[in-house]
This record gives structure tokens, sequence and C-alpha cells, in this order.
């Protein structure tokens, strides 16, 4: 698209709704998949299709992550590049926040790979690398933090909350079921859950939902222009 | 075709159960009970199914080989359908799904 | 060339190379061809003596043998010595007073296999088993760098830990638990090599056919079960201890040559903790061999061969080994952590007058259970050791699921259930 853009794009708007569905979509995937390991049981739901669920919002916020991307890389306003999907830290917009976008994307990647070639690669190593859903996860809600454009705005600050609340009510949930089993295992998941929560709670204010977050976050100032508008 | 299973793997998850219970039923404590009488091909696909299922790749399809799988299919049989009729229900015992981890 | 063969010679004090050489001759090699292109001199020899293992599962030797010979990679040998079973003592004495039997017997299968790797596994708690073996070792010329290259290996104590994939499992990976098999060790054991592993008195057996040859070995016992076995006899007789016998031999004979019954004998354990019981008036005509003891669904498992006296109480033993083996699951497999621990409560239960009215219907179903679910045969054997006393007993049973707990129960125990043998956790 060349010449002068006079407003956000159509994929800056598609970017950033599928963006908000990829974590909603992550989110169910991360609380139905300790439902299904926590062997939280739900009447009238077999084991087979919490297993099912879990496997469909996986694959299914992995497609929308990747329309995420690719509507941002296409998109004109901010520069974004391909590789910046893939490599953290390296890209030129907001590199830290974006680059967080890259990690859970890449641990995301890895998680999908190992679970579908699980029966060659084992149990053992296929646990191994799906304990880094409980990484993937916080980091794709800080990137969203970090770089949503929205995230002033209420519905995507409802979101947010429920989508935090949902895996906190999730972790809370399989640390109780079966105590006092694995405890120091548990304690430690429920402390890294809760500091989690605590350092959102002191970010927050201060940084994305506080003023001028977007020249603070790494926004090139050629794109700071209030011409432009609509951006925090 | 038959099912095994490794029992060292298996944590009582019970999916395969409920994929496939012409063949696999679960015992008292949750533990599968299978059925060694050879899959038909019309259940082959559930079998499938139900194998990938276990999220501990507990099971294993095999291509039968010996006719002595036959004493111990008639075995296995016998003792799945008594299973199933005694009634798990009775006794309130412990589920013990796992005293501890196994790697 | 009768009784003794394996005992020929042996003395209070562990016998010394020179000694064993004395008394049993030089040790002929295991490897060498025969004319014509056939097998091994020693493997034609093991296969017409029918020599089958000594260690409770009684399988054939040459089979195992053949099966590491065919698989890929340079073979292993090893000795176990890991004696599970508490009342069990003829490994241990093999061990300490005849190693150099038991490793001819090694030796010569280990140059059959052409490898120089032979393994020693000794349980932890012989304790002067380890030691004697070291000095037998330095005695021995086909010993080192350029010969044969054994070592010793002392295993945790413990019920299952002397089952052969928990002993490879914890020379690879330190964990005394028995694995999965298939693969069986025969094709992927030690470091992922084939692994021939045989119990020690089957060892000593190898040792005395490569001198004299299977029709020596067939002289005695009858045609389909040939040769000699020890068993150890311990409960209520007034010399109990390891004794070698033929198969086929009458108990009754047995008992005379352990000086008889202190006093009369309500029954009989064959097999050990996973083997069965054979009630007193049975017994006085039983001979001590396979063919023999299946009828009764019994077996000889590793030679022990318990006589249960009239004053014991059979219930509070019963239930004191059924605690005791539930206690020495390795706790993989839930139908075995699951079953025996019912079973166990159960019986204890009943034991004390406090079970429910279904009990002996749970103990039966349960016995059926837990059969063939685990990954190793535990389970059954503790089901099939429960199953037959319910069987033997029922008088005794029905008395104390009646009246709860009798005199008999405080007295000491004839069944030996060690707590330093901790559960293999």
């Amino acid at each position: 698209m060349a010449g002068v853009t006079v407003g956000p794009s159509i994929y800056w708007y598609l970017t950033r709704a599928s963006g908000a569905v990829a974590l909603i979509l992550l989110t169910a995937s991360v609380v139905v998949g300790i439902a299904a390991i926590g062997r939280l049981r739900a009447p009238g739901v077999p084991r087979f299709m919490v297993d099912g669920l879990h496997r469909s919002a996986s694959l299914l916020s992995l497609v929308f992550l990747v329309i995420h991307i690719l509507t941002s890389v296409l998109d004109n306003f901010a520069p974004i590049s391909l590789a910046d999907a893939v490599v953290p830290f390296v890209g030129a917009y907001r590199p830290l926040w974006l680059g967080l976008g890259a990690v859970a994307f890449d641990l995301l990647l890895a998680l999908t790979i190992t679970s579908l070639l699980r029966r060659h690669l084992g149990h053992t190593t296929w646990r191994g690398v799906h304990w880094l859903a409980y990484v993937c996860w916080p980091v794709a809600v800080v990137h969203g933090f970090g770089t949503g454009t929205d995230v002033q705005q209420t519905w995507m600050m409802l979101i947010n909350v429920a989508c935090i609340v949902a895996v906190l009510f999730g972790v809370a949930a399989r640390v109780a079921v079966g105590w006092p089993a694995n405890a120091r295992l548990r304690l430690g998941m429920l402390g890294v859950a809760g500091a989690f929560a605590l350092g959102l709670v002191i970010w927050l204010p201060g940084g994305p939902l506080g003023k001028g977050w977007a020249r603070r976050a790494g926004t090139p100032s050629s794109l700071l222009h209030p011409a432009h508008g609509g951006h925090a | 075709m038959h099912i095994e299973i490794d029992p060292i793997k298996c944590e009582a998850h019970g999916l395969c159960a409920e994929l496939l219970p012409e063949r696999i039923t679960l015992d008292e404590w949750g533990y599968p009970l299978i059925d060694q009488t050879p899959v038909p091909a019309a259940l082959e696909d559930l079998a499938r199914r139900a194998v990938n299922a276990c999220p501990t790749l507990a099971l294993r399809l095999q291509a039968s080989r010996h006719a002595d799988r036959d004493t111990s299919a008639r075995r296995s049989a016998e003792r799945s359908a008594a299973a199933a009729r005694s009634g798990a229900g009775d006794r309130p015992y412990q589920l013990y799904t796992q005293r501890r981890r196994r790697g | 060339m009768s009784l003794p063969r394996l005992l020929l010679g042996v003395g209070g004090e562990t016998m010394s190379y020179d000694r064993h050489v004395d008394v049993h001759g030089e040790r002929p090699s295991g490897s060498g061809r025969s004319a014509g292109g056939g097998p091994p001199p020693l493997v034609a020899a093991l296969t017409r003596s029918g020599l089958r293992g000594r260690g409770g599962a009684s399988f054939p030797l040459v089979t195992k043998l053949e099966a590491v010979a065919r698989a890929k990679g340079n073979p292993v040998v090893v000795i176990n010595g890991g004696e599970g079973e508490p009342m069990s003592v003829k490994d241990r004495m093999l061990l300490e007073s005849l190693p150099h039997l038991v490793l001819d017997g090694a030796f010569c299968l280990a140059e059959t296999l052409q490898t120089s790797d032979v393994v020693i596994a000794i349980d932890a708690s012989f304790r002067e088993a380890g030691d004697t073996m070291r000095l037998a070792l330095r005695a021995r010329p086909e010993v080192g760098r350029r010969g044969l290259q054994p070592r010793i290996v002392t295993i945790p104590s413990g019920y299952v830990t002397g089952q052969e994939s928990a002993i490879v499992n914890f020379v690879n990976n330190g964990i005394p638990r028995p694995v999965t098999q298939p693969p069986r060790i025969s094709e992927r054991g030690i470091a992922r090599r084939p692994t021939l592993m045989s119990n020690a008195e089957t060892l000593a057996h190898v040792a005395l056919i490569a001198r004299h040859g299977a029709d020596w070995y067939r002289e005695i016992g009858p045609d389909d079960e040939p040769g000699s076995l020890l068993v150890t006899l311990s409960g209520g007789v007034r010399a109990p201890g390891v004794y070698e016998i033929e198969y086929g031999s009458l108990l009754g004979s047995l008992i005379d040559a352990a000086d008889g019954l202190a006093e009369p004998a309500r029954a009989f354990l064959l097999g050990g903790y996973a083997g069965s019981w054979v009630d007193g008036p049975t017994a006085t005509t039983l001979r001590l061999s396979r063919t023999m003891l299946r009828p009764l669904r019994a077996t000889l498992g590793s030679g022990i061969i318990v006589a249960l006296p009239q004053s014991a109480c059979p219930v509070a033993e019963v239930t004191r080994v059924a605690t005791y083996m539930s206690d020495q699951s390795a706790s993989q497999c839930g139908p075995c952590v699951n079953g025996l621990a019912s079973i166990a409560n159960t019986l204890v239960e009943l034991c004390e007058g406090q079970a429910g009215r279904d009990a002996f219907g749970d103990l039966r179903r349960w016995s059926e259970l837990v059969m063939g679910r685990g990954a190793c045969g535990h389970p059954d054997g503790a089901a099939r050791f429960v199953t037959s006393a319910l069987s033997v007993f029922v008088q005794e049973f029905e008395d104390h699921a009646r009246h709860g707990l009798c005199e008999a129960c405080e007295r000491r125990p004839v069944l030996i259930t060690p707590r330093q043998q901790a559960a293999v956790q």
C-alpha cells in the first residue's frame, strides 16, 4: 500500500482483534488443560471431551495467532517485520513488548509441534516441554499489555481481567485438589501465580494504563505524531 | 490386532475406556481391564483413537502374533466381564490413583 | 555320582579356589566349536540336560542363552545374587560358601557368548558375600585385563529388587524397580546390551554340567525333570537349613533328613511368598517336582519349603505376609498398589474379626483382578499366596472372622517379614 495513510488500516483492526481472540483461546486452552491433568470433572463431560477441547482450543489459538502476526506485518503503520514474529527483541517497534509476543509464539510452536509428535518423542520429553505452557501464557498476557493498542479500553480490560482470573482460578484449583501431594511444587506454582498477579497490579497503573506509555514502551517517535491519534 | 498396556505408565485417566468401551472397562480403582480378543476391522479406528488419547502414552496397538493369545484373550475377557458385573461401587475404598509419581 | 553335587565338600568356611579345584576339577572352557558346525559343546550339553532356572521362574536356560546370543550387541552375563524371598537362603549360602562354583558357571557362559563382561549382583544385606566374592575374584586366573572383567554391584534389599529388570534398571539408572518388558533384557539390558541374567544356583549347575556333561546331570531325578536342586527348609523342622535334593523326591524324606518335625505341621508353604500352601495330610505323600505339584496348584519356586507348626496361627502369618507383600510393591502399577493394599487391609480386618460380610468374596475378586496386570509378577505371586491360604485354612479363617484374634496370633512369627527391607518407594 503506497501513499500516506490517513487512519488505521483494516489490518491494524484485524491484528488487534485476532490478538484478543488468540489470548482468549490460549486462556481457554490453559484452563481446560489444567482441568484435564488435574482430573477435575464436570458432570456429563467425558474425559476425552476435555482432552479434545484442550487440543482444539490450542490449535485455534495458534490459527488466530498466525492471523494476528500476519496482519500486524501487513499493516503499514508500525514497522513490524515477519522476522520480529519469531526473533524476539530485535524489532523497531516497542522491541521489548513485541519481543515478548515472539517469545510466546515460539513457545506455542514448540508446544504444538511436540504435541503433534508425542508418540515419537515419548511421554517424558513431551511433558518436559509442555511445562513451558505456564511460561507461554503469562508472557502473552504481558505482551498484550505492553503493545496492546486497546489496553486502556474498558472492553479489553475486561477481557484481560477475565483471562487472568480464569487462569489464577485454574491454578488454585489444581493446587487444592490432591493437596498435599507434591506440596513443594504446588506451593511454588501458587507463589509464581500470586507474584504474577501482584506484579501486574503494581506495574499496570503506572505502566500501560498510565500516561505516555506509547513513548515509554518504545514506539518509534515518528509514529507518535498526535495527528494520527487513537494510539495511547 | 490387539491393545497392549504399559502398566507402569498408566495413571488411570480413563479416556481409553470412554472411547473404546467394547474392549476396555475400568476396574474399581479406575485402571483399565483390556479385553484381549482381537480388534475387528470395524473398531480399528476407534481403537487407534483410544490409544492416541491416552495422556501418558500407556497404550499401544500390536499386531496379534500367536495362537496362545486366545487363552489369555479368553481369560481377560472373562475377568473383564466379571469385574463389570461385580459392582465397583459397593465398597467405599479410596481411589489410589498413584501414591507417588514415577518418572 | 549322586548327591551331594553342588554341596559336595562344603564345610563351615568359604571353599577356597584350590579346594574347589580339588573337589570339582578344573573349569572347562565355555567356548570351542564342535565338529560338524553344531552349537558349542556347552550349549549342546545344557540343551540335553534341560537345565531350568533356579530363581523361581524355572525358565529353560538354553532358551535365554540363545536369545542373548542372537541379539545384537556385545552381551553381558549377570549373576543374580538378589535373593528377595525372606525364607530363602540358598543363594546367600552359595555366594558365601561356594563362590567359585557360581563364578565357574558365569565364566563358562561368558566364554560361550564371547564376552568379557560379568556383573555380580549381590543383595546389600549379604554382608559377607560381597567380601567373599571380592576375595574369590582375586584368586581367579581368568580375571584380568586381557581376560574376563567381572564387577560386583550391590543391590538394595527388597522383595522385588532382585527381579531381573529391576537389577538392570538399578545398574543402568540407579532405580531398583522393575520395568515393563518387552523389550526383554535378553535383547536390551545392562547398558542396552543383550543380558544373560541367571540365578546363582543355576550357574552352579552350569559349572558341573560343563565338567560332567548332560548324561551325568540326568542320572538323578525323573526324566521330565532331571537333576538336583537346593531347597531352604525352615519352620517346624528340627534342623532347618539348605538341603540338596533330587527332583521328584519325597517331602517326607527331606523332613527326615532334617531330623523330623519338632511338632506336627499344620501345612507346608512351597515356593515362598509367591508360592502356595499344601495342607499337612496331603504333604505327607508329596513328591517335590513340577509335575507332581501342578495338580495341587503348587510350585517349588526358588526351592522354599516352610513347615507351619500346629501351634502357629495361619491367619496371622498370612496376614503379616500379605501386608509385607503390599509394602514391598514397587508402587508403579495401579492394580498392584491398590489390589495388594486392599487384600492386606481386609485380611487384617478378618484376622481381628472386624471384616465385612463380603470379605471373602472381596479377597477372591481382588486376587483375580491383580493377575497379570502389573509390570512384573509380584501381584500374581501375592494373590496366589493368599488364594491358596484361603482354600487350605478355611476353618481358621472362618474362626477368625467370627471371633477375632486367637492366642496363637501373638506367638513369634514363623514367616519372616523383614522390616529393615524398607518398602521400595
